[in-house]
């Protein structure tokens, strides 16, 4: 974690999401460039270089006409694909003005944007997120905007989760993590840690959720998917009743979701949801289970937070490499 | 406001005849090229007697090896850079600067039209290439004197197979524009290079399809008009000034030298800013900008100084120089 810039530009990246995007100008800064979001009249989402080519004067700062942006400044219009398509005071249009139009796809619940080679920008590239949007999971979700990290520190978060342990004690966190061993698989854009805890007590919030007395097996099967999307089958079982070897009927299962993209060098968005696929008719369940992950700083995301941001000002100040590799860390490197 | 130039060293790996009058150059930057996007174009500094001076080329691919490629037309209008080019031998030091890119192709439009004329094919190649690979619709329409004069046809053709029409006008083959832009895709978009009066009846027939104008595109270095480039002078009767203008200068450099406080920016015809009032016209207005209308252009009230010239005589202009 020593190179200034270290997130590939040939990859999707989520930037919203889709309920975000409509017929207002959203800027965001996506992988160190300034963007503007907004969706066509066809119901596509359209994503300019935020920057008017002639004065450099924010896009987002001007208004839609139809499909096309038009400058609050001296009032160049360009379209959806970037292309000016009217300059004051004269009766032509300068060839060369433009401004850079970035691929971008609706999928999973999000929208996803390239920033790279634009030939490259293949949709079947957009990396595996459907337990966000697809049935039986169910969930909310949410976004921590320009989150002050790095984006790598959140998926060094994601893929060890020792730190329940110490940073989320008395919601998931437990003893039980700490003393078991865990296994790492890889691929060449896929890394997969997984966990067993057998016959261990349940910790609080897995223990409501389960609504049965007596002791569990806990799974968390964390799959991180390059260059920034991690989704984590986690749950409990009733212990001895087969959850490790494919039945989890006597259990409760939900995946965390996260898609880190990054902002700055040392800032992201964090998109991240909990689905679940139990009581998926119950809303106030739903509304709970978000408020136990985002609780104006008391939930287990707000507690990440707080260790996330202080990590990077820690980084920011230490002269020295930054991290030494525990075992533990495997998952993430 | 604008950026610098930044030049960095380079050399020439090799240099061959593609046509009795176009080379093909291959050029190997000292630090290994980055892919580059079609349409982009590659500065180069050269010598044109004494005087130092920079010339533009469009890159025929994207430089996936790490060589830059262009192709370069030894024009008997050459203000001299051409035949600079010509000249160079193998291992010779070069400066160049870029590339950059005013000439972007848009992916993932319904359809495509190319259209080249004679060395105009540059930048047309690339695109092709590119749209090959991505498997987009397109053709490519290649027009040239004669046969011998379609440089590059003969590769192309190996790797983009028919999509690649060819036309020489010595055989009396000739694009049929309007028929081309009929055969588009909705949304489809258009890329022009070529001579002045290709891209003039491009844009008309571009415009008289009603497609939208943004959709078509094409790049100008204004280095031709409607006319033969030739030596005219012009005259600033306010300043009390004649000043000669020899073939191998544009007006504008022509009335810099001879001390004109001259505004200007981009130096190919596109911006509009080193534009003059015409008093006067003893010949034609050659008009080779893009920024006038052809409208602007028939009422001869103003021109470009730094491509639009003047054939058959002179011309009498005032200037926005009020410093005397």
């Amino acid at each position: 974690m020593t190179d200034a810039k270290a997130f590939p530009l040939n990859a999707w990246y989520a930037a919203a999401w889709d309920h975000e995007i409509g017929r207002a100008l959203t800027p965001r800064r996506i992988c160190d460039r300034d963007v503007v979001l907004y969706r066509r009249t066809d119901g596509g989402v359209a994503a300019l270089e935020d920057a008017c080519w002639h004065r450099l004067l924010p896009l987002s700062l001007g208004h839609l006409k139809g499909d096309q942006v038009m400058c609050g400044y001296h009032g160049l219009v360009f379209d959806a694909a970037g292309r000016c398509t009217f300059m004051p005071a004269q009766e032509t249009i300068n060839p060369s003005a433009c401004v850079r139009a970035f691929p971008a796809v609706e999928r999973y619940r999000l929208v996803w944007l390239w920033m790279g080679d634009p030939a490259l920008a293949d949709p079947d590239l957009v990396p595996d997120f459907h337990w966000n949007s697809d049935a039986p999971w169910v969930g909310e979700g949410g976004t921590f905007y320009g989150l002050k990290c790095d984006y790598r520190l959140v998926i060094d978060n994601l893929m060890d989760l020792t730190h329940e342990t110490y940073v989320h004690a008395g919601s998931i966190g437990d003893d039980a993590i700490t003393r078991s061993p865990f296994e790492v698989t890889h691929t060449d854009r896929q890394v997969t840690v997984e966990r067993w805890m057998e016959g261990i007590e349940p910790p609080p919030f897995w223990a409501r959720l389960l609504g049965k007395p007596g002791h569990v097996d806990r799974w968390q099967i964390i799959r991180f998917e390059a260059p920034s999307v991690v989704a984590g089958d986690v749950g409990v079982a009733l212990a001895g009743t087969g959850a490790r070897t494919g039945d989890r009927a006597q259990g409760v299962n939900g995946f965390f979701l996260a898609a880190i993209t990054p902002e700055t060098a040392t800032s992201c968005h964090y998109f991240w949801n909990f689905v679940r696929n139990f009581r998926t008719d119950d809303a106030e369940l739903t509304k709970a289970l978000t408020r136990a992950h985002v609780n104006d700083g008391k939930g287990v995301y707000d507690q990440d937070h707080d260790v996330l941001e202080a990590q990077q000002r820690a980084i920011d100040r230490q002269p020295r490499q930054p991290f030494y590799n525990l075992n533990i860390d495997a998952g993430a490197l | 406001m604008t950026q610098p130039t930044e030049w960095r060293p380079a050399r020439l790996r090799s240099s061959r005849a593609l046509t009795p009058d176009i080379r093909l150059l291959e050029i190997e930057p000292s630090v290994r090229a980055a892919p580059v996007p079609p349409g982009s174009h590659l500065g180069v500094a050269v010598m044109i007697g004494e005087r130092p001076d920079t010339r533009s080329y469009s890159l025929l691919d994207s430089a996936a090896d790490g060589l830059y490629r262009i192709a370069v037309k030894r024009l008997r209008d050459s203000r001299g850079g051409s035949a600079y080019m010509h000249g160079l031998a193998p291992g010779a030091r070069l400066s160049i600067a870029g590339p950059r890119n005013h000439f972007g192709l848009a992916l993932g439009r319904p359809g495509y039209l190319l259209v080249a004329g004679g060395i105009g094919i540059t930048p047309l190649h690339a695109m092709a290439l590119a749209l090959h690979q991505a498997g987009a619709p397109f053709r490519l329409l290649y027009a040239a004197r004669t046969r011998q004069d379609l440089a590059l046809a003969d590769t192309l053709r190996a790797r983009i197979g028919d999509r690649l029409l060819t036309f020489a006008d010595a055989d009396g083959a000739r694009i049929d524009l309007p028929a081309a832009i009929a055969a588009l895709a909705p949304g489809a978009e258009a890329y022009v290079c070529g001579p002045y009066g290709m891209m003039e009846a491009a844009r008309r027939a571009w415009g008289e399809a009603g497609r939208p104008a943004q959709a078509l595109r094409f790049e100008t270095f204004g280095t031709g008009g409607r006319h033969a480039t030739e030596p005219f002078t012009v005259r600033i009767p306010r300043l009390g000034k004649e000043i000669a203008v020899s073939r191998t200068q544009t007006l504008l450099e022509a009335l810099e030298a001879a001390g004109v406080g001259m505004i200007h920016d981009c130096r190919r015809g596109e911006c509009g800013l080193c534009t003059v009032k015409i008093l006067a016209v003893d010949g034609t207005v050659d008009h080779r900008d893009v920024f006038f209308s052809e409208a602007q252009k028939a009422t001869n009230a103003q021109l470009c100084t730094c491509v639009s010239r003047v054939v058959g005589g002179g011309i009498t202009i005032d200037t926005a120089d009020r410093t005397g």
